[in-house]
């Protein structure tokens, strides 16, 4: 049996009255890869941060290769042997490779940076972990693969032991992602051993050795993860069987509820949208397939009022609603959750009854004579903070606080709340938790029931297929083909979505 | 009079006038690249004019010909103490760093100017200082033939010492592990503190190289310049000095070449008389020329120039 290189025993972290680790316990061993299961805002990322020096335990202890320590920095975990990949890199991008990985620790030579001895000793490593890195080109310049391959290098320079990888493919492609799990098997090879923060049971099955679920800030179970199927281990996250399958009531389609009639819409003087038909019923959800960048992005941007529209028709309910502001289409019926959350969603340096009362701040029983009604914006918030399960310390947090699965649950909790004929949903799950997940398909299923309609972009193939009544191929501005996803396969979807047609 | 005696004086005019700026737009380029925005430049300036000039005054008789140079070390220090102020501010208590460096420039004219009335009998001016910043010519060097007398004969010692100030800053900010810390801060405070760096260490740092030298770049000023100290000694010289570092992309060398090029503009007043195609051209022109060109430059190249990337952000450590 290897020895244990890290024990966190009996470990506790309070911010203010929320517990965001009570009472956790784990421990590490030399050359294993320990996977830290958890939905955002379980406390992983918490956790982590006492290992790597930036928290402080509220109570509790941590050894480290038999020792109890007690870190205050960063530059101390350091000195213990322990390197974090972060999720949001740590690197300077005007910056050189070479210059990002000495920071801090430069070999000097009479007064100033030794870089060929420097280069020389970060070729050796690289050599040995198999770990591809330009010295000489600017971080700015290089793939994110790459910057994460210079994180990890970074911590091999500080001759870490122990390296903690914070939801580590989370931006990653599919290739640099075998490439990852490579290094992190070399790297247990030589002796090394990490812990991975993760919510993709994929990536857990295919390169852990054992997993901790964390849930709500407490251990739930320690497996082994060969022995582990993985819906056991997505049950053991969110706390209670996942619904892989959709509940979805068959309903008759009735009438017309959403149309566009010979959409064209340029974008940067190149006409995006062309001549585009769309048809939404009451008690449908339309899935929009596509390869990112084929005019997804511009037919919502349009329909929203977000951008203009160079000709055609927008109908809802019988009312054109193009050629109008952002907030009379609002009015008028459509809700949107829109692709980028945090720019367009949110505004992040305000409360969460603040976000929540965006599309209706103007209006009363909100606003007064134009003075805003806080008592009734905070009772307000609360309430949807309950009906829509957002996990937060109280409804006066900032948005920006939030985990990104809960920064969605407050865009659809405003957009459902409003009660739109029509749902625009743009990619609403990416960047989220199963948990979340879930629930967030449950809440536009819900709606879909409740006879609204639902037009749903998404680059998720998976989600389309599982969610949708009717699917629409995007390609180049135009909608190329129409199919029914319940006799349909991924394949001849992607085939459809590059742009093919299908041999008949 | 003959070409090379024009080039002679264009020349070291230009130095002559170059030499505050440098100093000062170097000073800029350590706090902007420690990612504290400087706009307080003109005040450190004015400090160093006002705290060089009181010092030769009082000690001109003690010390004789060397008492510039000493000036100028008193300008440094009393630049580096006032520095301290924007350090404090922006780095400490993290204000607004325009909002601080503009505090900066509104005290310290009225600060000197109210000394300068309590200690020279309620005078706007200070009496004219006796030793001052003479010309210099290289002994050897000028022996050259043409460059000689262009570029070492009657010349300005200190626009020399500055441009080699301006290398050793390149070499300290791009060579050593300090300089590396600091440009670090810079652009990235978050990542710097995660490898154990100092964040508020590097950027006092930053400021107080930068006041030391802004006070220098306003005691070059008095002591080769105007030769006293009054309210119009600093007119817009560290605005100067903060447009070279921008235009010289916040590189020491850069900004050594840019502020050698505002010299040039602002010697135009005083060369315009002697070049004979230009000496029908009305003088104003000539005054105005240096800060016009000020803002066609910032305007030119302000939007192009990369600044460092947390420059102006306030950091805020994690519980």
């Amino acid at each position: 049996m290897e020895k244990d290189v890290v024990q966190m025993k009996n470990i506790t972290k309070k911010f203010g009255n929320y517990k965001a680790n009570d009472d956790i316990s784990l421990e590490l061993k030399q050359g294993e890869i320990l996977a830290l299961l958890g939905e955002n805002g379980a406390g992983k990322s918490t956790l982590m941060g006492m290992l790597s020096g930036l928290l402080k335990p509220t109570s509790g202890e941590i050894v480290i290769n038999g020792k109890s320590v007690k870190m205050e920095n960063p530059r101390d975990a350091k000195t213990l042997g322990i390197g974090m990949v972060h999720q949001h890199f740590m690197l300077i991008p005007a910056f050189s490779v070479l210059e990002n990985i000495i920071l801090g620790d430069e070999p000097l030579k009479a007064g100033h940076i030794n870089y060929k001895q420097a280069a020389k000793d970060i070729a050796l490593l690289a050599g040995k972990y198999h770990l591809k890195i330009d010295l000489s080109a600017k971080v700015a310049d290089i793939t994110v693969g790459m910057q994460q391959r210079v994180e990890i290098m970074k911590a091999l320079y500080r001759k870490a032991n122990i390296f903690i990888f914070d939801e580590p493919t989370a931006a990653l492609t599919p290739q640099e992602i075998d490439q990852l799990m490579k290094i992190m098997r070399a790297l247990s090879d030589e002796g090394k051993s990490i812990v991975f923060i993760t919510h993709k049971l994929k990536e857990i099955k295919e390169v852990a050795d054992r997993c901790v679920v964390i849930r709500m800030g407490k251990v739930i179970d320690s497996v082994k993860v060969a022995e582990t199927r993985e819906e056991a281990l997505a049950e053991m996250m969110v706390g209670h069987k996942i619904n892989f399958a959709v509940d979805k009531k068959e309903t008759n389609k009735k009438e017309t509820i959403f149309k566009i009639d010979k959409l064209n819409v340029e974008a940067h003087g190149q006409l995006k949208i062309k001549n585009l038909d769309l048809t939404v019923h009451s008690g449908e959800i339309v899935g929009v397939a596509g390869v990112d960048g084929n005019g997804q992005s511009e037919l919502i941007e349009a329909i929203t009022g977000l951008r203009k529209i160079k000709t055609g028709i927008v109908v809802l309910n019988g009312k054109k609603i193009q050629h109008q502001s952002a907030r009379k289409i609002a009015e008028a019926g459509v809700g949107c959750i829109p692709e980028d959350r945090q720019n367009v969603g949110l505004i992040l340096p305000l409360t969460i009854s603040e976000n929540l009362v965006l599309k209706s701040y103007y209006k009363k029983p909100v606003s007064n004579k134009g003075f805003l009604n806080y008592k009734k914006i905070n009772e307000d918030g609360r309430q949807l903070i309950k009906n829509f399960d957002i996990r937060s310390q109280s409804e006066k947090e900032l948005v920006g606080d939030l985990s990104g699965g809960n920064q969605q649950k407050v865009i659809v909790a405003r957009e459902i709340s409003a009660q739109p004929e029509l749902l625009i949903a743009a990619n609403p799950t990416r960047g989220v938790d199963i948990g979340a997940i879930e629930y967030i398909h449950e809440k536009i299923i819900e709606q879909r029931n409740a006879g609204r309609g639902v037009l749903l972009v998404s680059f998720e193939l998976e989600e389309i297929l599982k969610l949708s009544d009717r699917v629409v191929v995007m390609h180049e501005g135009q909608i190329v083909g129409e199919i029914d996803p319940r006799d349909t396969s991924s394949e001849e979807l992607g085939m459809l979505m590059a742009g093919k047609q299908l041999a008949e | 009079m003959s070409l090379s005696t024009i080039l002679m004086t264009v020349f070291s005019t230009t130095l002559i006038y170059a030499a505050p700026l440098i100093f000062t737009a170097l000073g800029g380029t350590f706090s902007e690249r420690s990612g504290v925005v400087n706009v307080g430049l003109e005040g450190m300036m004015i400090v160093g004019a006002f705290s060089s000039t009181v010092f030769n005054l009082s000690f001109g008789n003690v010390f004789g010909a060397g008492t510039p140079w000493l000036s100028l070390l008193v300008g440094g220090i009393f630049g580096l103490l006032f520095s301290l102020l924007h350090a404090v501010a922006t780095v400490t208590y993290r204000a607004d760093h325009i909002i601080s460096g503009t505090v900066l420039n509104l005290m310290a004219p009225a600060l000197c100017v109210f000394l300068t009335r309590i200690f020279y009998n309620g005078k706007g001016q200070t009496p004219v200082i006796d030793q001052s910043m003479g010309n210099f010519t290289f002994p050897g060097l000028t022996n050259i033939p043409l460059l000689g007398k262009i570029l070492f004969t009657r010349t300005s010692l200190i626009a020399y010492l500055a441009i080699l100030v301006g290398g050793a800053s390149w070499f300290f900010l791009y060579r050593t592990n300090i300089g590396l810390r600091l440009r670090s801060v810079g652009e990235n405070p978050t990542a710097a503190d995660t490898l154990g760096i100092n964040v508020a260490k590097y950027r006092y740092m930053g400021v107080l190289i930068s006041g030391a030298l802004g006070g220098i770049g306003g005691a070059v000023m008095a002591q080769s310049i105007t030769l006293n100290f009054s309210a119009s000694t600093i007119s817009g010289q560290g605005f100067m000095a903060l447009a070279a570092m921008i235009f010289g992309k916040w590189n020491p060398m850069g900004a050594t070449g840019a502020a050698v090029f505002f010299g040039l503009a602002q010697s135009l007043p005083i060369i315009g008389g002697y070049i004979p195609i230009l000496s029908h051209v009305d003088s104003v022109w000539f005054q105005i020329a240096p800060y016009a060109i000020t803002i066609v430059v910032l305007v030119v190249f302000l939007g192009k120039a990369v600044a460092p990337a947390a420059d102006g952000q306030n950091y805020i450590k994690g519980k």
